[in-house]
């Protein structure tokens, strides 16, 4: 076990700054000069110009100017934006909104979803069965823009029953988006809660269990439900990655100010310390997600750390 | 397997042809050695697959509908008559009805010619990046899985540093980033260069599986060339998990590619998307729903074929689920 965890902490270094260093390179090569963007029309001293330029390391080669953007982060500085506020001010006013969104689409995906895979491959075959995976196909092929609308649409301007834009109806503002945040991890884990409950209920330890007398509700609810459980954490780390992506697209359907409009503001304003910080940070917690569900599995199946 | 005989050690020892000729049966099951290395075992794969697959109404739905798509595609004349460029102010924002069966937009463009022609740029984007993403997987992934080792760990540690860019939060950033002008090429590139990482561990983790088996060890006790190796003995056992995975992820591309002509970043007009209708449609939700239902169920109903097919694939290719 030890020696896995430190295989995979060294892993992570690379990765750390590989992908940092990508998106950094990107989002500086955005054609255009951010300086003259900023002064728009008006004509600006060429004083004031270098004075910003240096200030926002904008004559260094490429690689300084992500030397010294990386070694600001590890202090918890993220930069500023181009008014002068610490870009880690508009995180931290803008993530508890994010979090919560993604907290209870988590949770919406993890309770419904297990639920759902559970009922449909106990009977494998069955109406239970046949419904889950119809309605899950349809789920995920409905792109998220698309549901997020048609939520709206129904769900909010037919029937009334949520609010569809905004957070000022507290936590009830949250409910549409959420579900239609956690709609398609939902479907995911519905399927792979049923594929791998269905695998585990066909192998030895199942029937010696039932063999020896056991009830099927402690068959499947203790002995197979937690096997089988195991491929749904890995799953929930790749989620993740997706969760943000989608934040991106609800956020901005429902009008939510969270950190995913705010990535997508700053692109559009061509801001890049705001987008770097920002997407760096949920880089960095992407991967370190990641490596906490790499180690949860490890200890959850022994035979991981053997490899 | 049933094999008494060994076919690979005669196969590797003189290609192709000295196999028939030693082999007893029937000449058609001579030529399904021959044509698959990998043996009778490889070839009734497929075979069963493509059987059973016949009946599955799954698999004919999702084969009907992507028919009908990639006609639509290369000729969608043949769906309307209307252009979808000539449009007329005068009949901007008109109800569907009989004349213009899906309404018309904004600018009074017929709905339904511009939701044809948009079938266009999804599904070329959903099977060029699919295409190379897949290419450039196998490429890399029978190198890493084959060889291992240093080779296997470089690719490896690449791989993990893309792999860390969730999609839509690196495509924001690059196709925004690094281009002006945004067209089918572009994102196309965008969404292979973010795509093949999870294409490539499939790969990767299938040419491992099968790099052990016994009959890769006799090929290469007999010299077989490493390349020859890989081409007829390892990718032809490993390609199912990658046929059903590749299938699966045309839909998900054609959906990644609506979602960021939809948020700005992705295709731009003139193009016609059905992303981009969505996008310009989402102002006028409630005036004008048809500008958005009808894009979104046709973009909809594309993925859900994709996907369909590739559940149909999986289940029909992965013999444990038989």
């Amino acid at each position: 076990m030890g020696r896995y965890l430190v295989r995979r902490m060294l892993q992570f270094v690379p990765v750390f700054f590989g992908a940092t260093l990508l998106i950094f390179v990107m989002v500086w090569a955005i054609p255009g000069d951010p300086i003259r963007a900023l002064a728009g029309d008006r004509v600006m001293a060429q004083s004031v110009q270098n004075e910003l330029r240096s200030r926002y390391n904008l004559d260094d080669p490429l690689l300084v100017q992500y030397g010294k953007y990386i070694n600001n982060v590890f202090h918890g500085d993220f930069g500023e934006d181009f008014r002068g506020r610490p870009v880690w001010d508009l995180m931290k006013q803008r993530l508890p909104i994010t979090i919560r969104l993604a907290l209870l689409a988590f949770g919406f995906e993890l309770v419904i979803g297990i639920l759902a895979g559970i009922l449909a491959g106990v009977r494998k075959g069955g109406f239970m069965d046949t419904l889950v995976l119809v309605s899950t196909l349809v789920v995920i092929a409905i792109p998220i823009f698309v549901l997020g609308f048609l939520a709206q649409l129904l769900i909010g301007v037919q029937f009334h029953w949520l609010p569809v834009s905004g957070v000022q109806n507290g936590l009830k503002s949250y409910l549409l988006p959420a579900m239609v945040l956690g709609s398609v991890s939902l479907a995911y884990i519905a399927r792979l809660t049923r594929t791998s409950l269905v695998e585990n209920l066909r192998s030895d330890y199942v029937r010696t269990a039932t063999a020896k007398g056991l009830s099927r509700r402690r068959v499947v609810g203790i002995h197979t439900f937690r096997n089988s459980m195991i491929p749904v954490v890995t799953y929930l780390a790749i989620d993740l990655g997706a969760l943000m992506g989608g934040a991106i697209i609800t956020e901005t359907i429902f009008n939510i100010p969270g950190i995913g409009r705010a990535v997508f503001e700053g692109v559009q304003r061509q801001e890049g310390t705001v987008v770097v910080g920002i997407v760096t940070f949920l880089v960095v917690v992407y991967m370190i997600a990641n490596l906490l569900v790499d180690i949860l599995y490890a200890v959850l199946d022994p035979r991981i750390r053997y490899d | 397997m049933t094999d008494f005989f060994d076919p690979h050690e005669r196969q590797s020892d003189d290609p192709d042809e000295e196999v028939g000729a030693s082999l007893p049966g029937t000449p058609l099951a001579v030529e399904a050695i021959e044509a698959e290395p990998a043996m009778g075992r490889e070839g009734s794969l497929y075979a069963d697959a493509w059987r059973q697959l016949r009946r599955r109404p799954m698999f004919i739905i999702s084969g009907v509908l992507i028919l009908i798509l990639i006609t639509m595609a290369i000729w969608p004349g043949l769906f309307t008559r209307a252009d979808p460029r000539s449009c007329h102010l005068e009949d901007s924002l008109l109800r569907p009805s009989r004349l213009h069966l899906f309404g018309t937009d904004l600018q009074g463009c017929d709905y339904l010619a511009r939701t044809i022609y948009g079938a266009r740029v999804s599904i070329s984007i959903g099977i060029i990046v699919t295409v190379t993403s897949t290419f450039v997987a196998i490429v890399l992934g029978s190198v890493a899985g084959y060889y291992g080792g240093l080779v296997d760990s470089i690719i490896a540690r690449i791989t993990d540093v893309w792999f860390a860019i969730p999609t839509i939060l690196g495509g924001i950033v690059i196709l925004r980033s690094l281009f002006r002008v945004r067209g089918l090429l572009q994102v196309s590139l965008v969404l292979i260069v973010l795509g093949w990482p999870t294409m490539l561990r499939l790969v990767r983790s299938a040419v491992l599986s099968v790099r052990e088996m016994d009959y890769v060890d006799s090929a290469r006790a007999l010299g077989v060339s490493d390349l020859r190796i890989i081409r007829r003995h390892i990718l032809p056992n490993s390609l199912a998990p990658v046929i059903v995975y590749a299938t699966i992820t045309v839909g998900v591309i054609i959906s990644a590619e609506a979602a960021l002509s939809f948020l700005g970043v992705g295709l731009q007009l003139p193009s016609i998307s059905w992303g981009l209708m969505i996008s310009t449609a989402q102002n006028r939700i409630l005036t004008a729903p048809h500008l958005l239902l009808f894009p979104g169920l046709f973009l909809s109903t594309t993925v859900f074929s994709f996907i369909l097919m590739g559940d149909a694939l999986r289940d029909a290719l992965d013999p444990r689920l038989r």
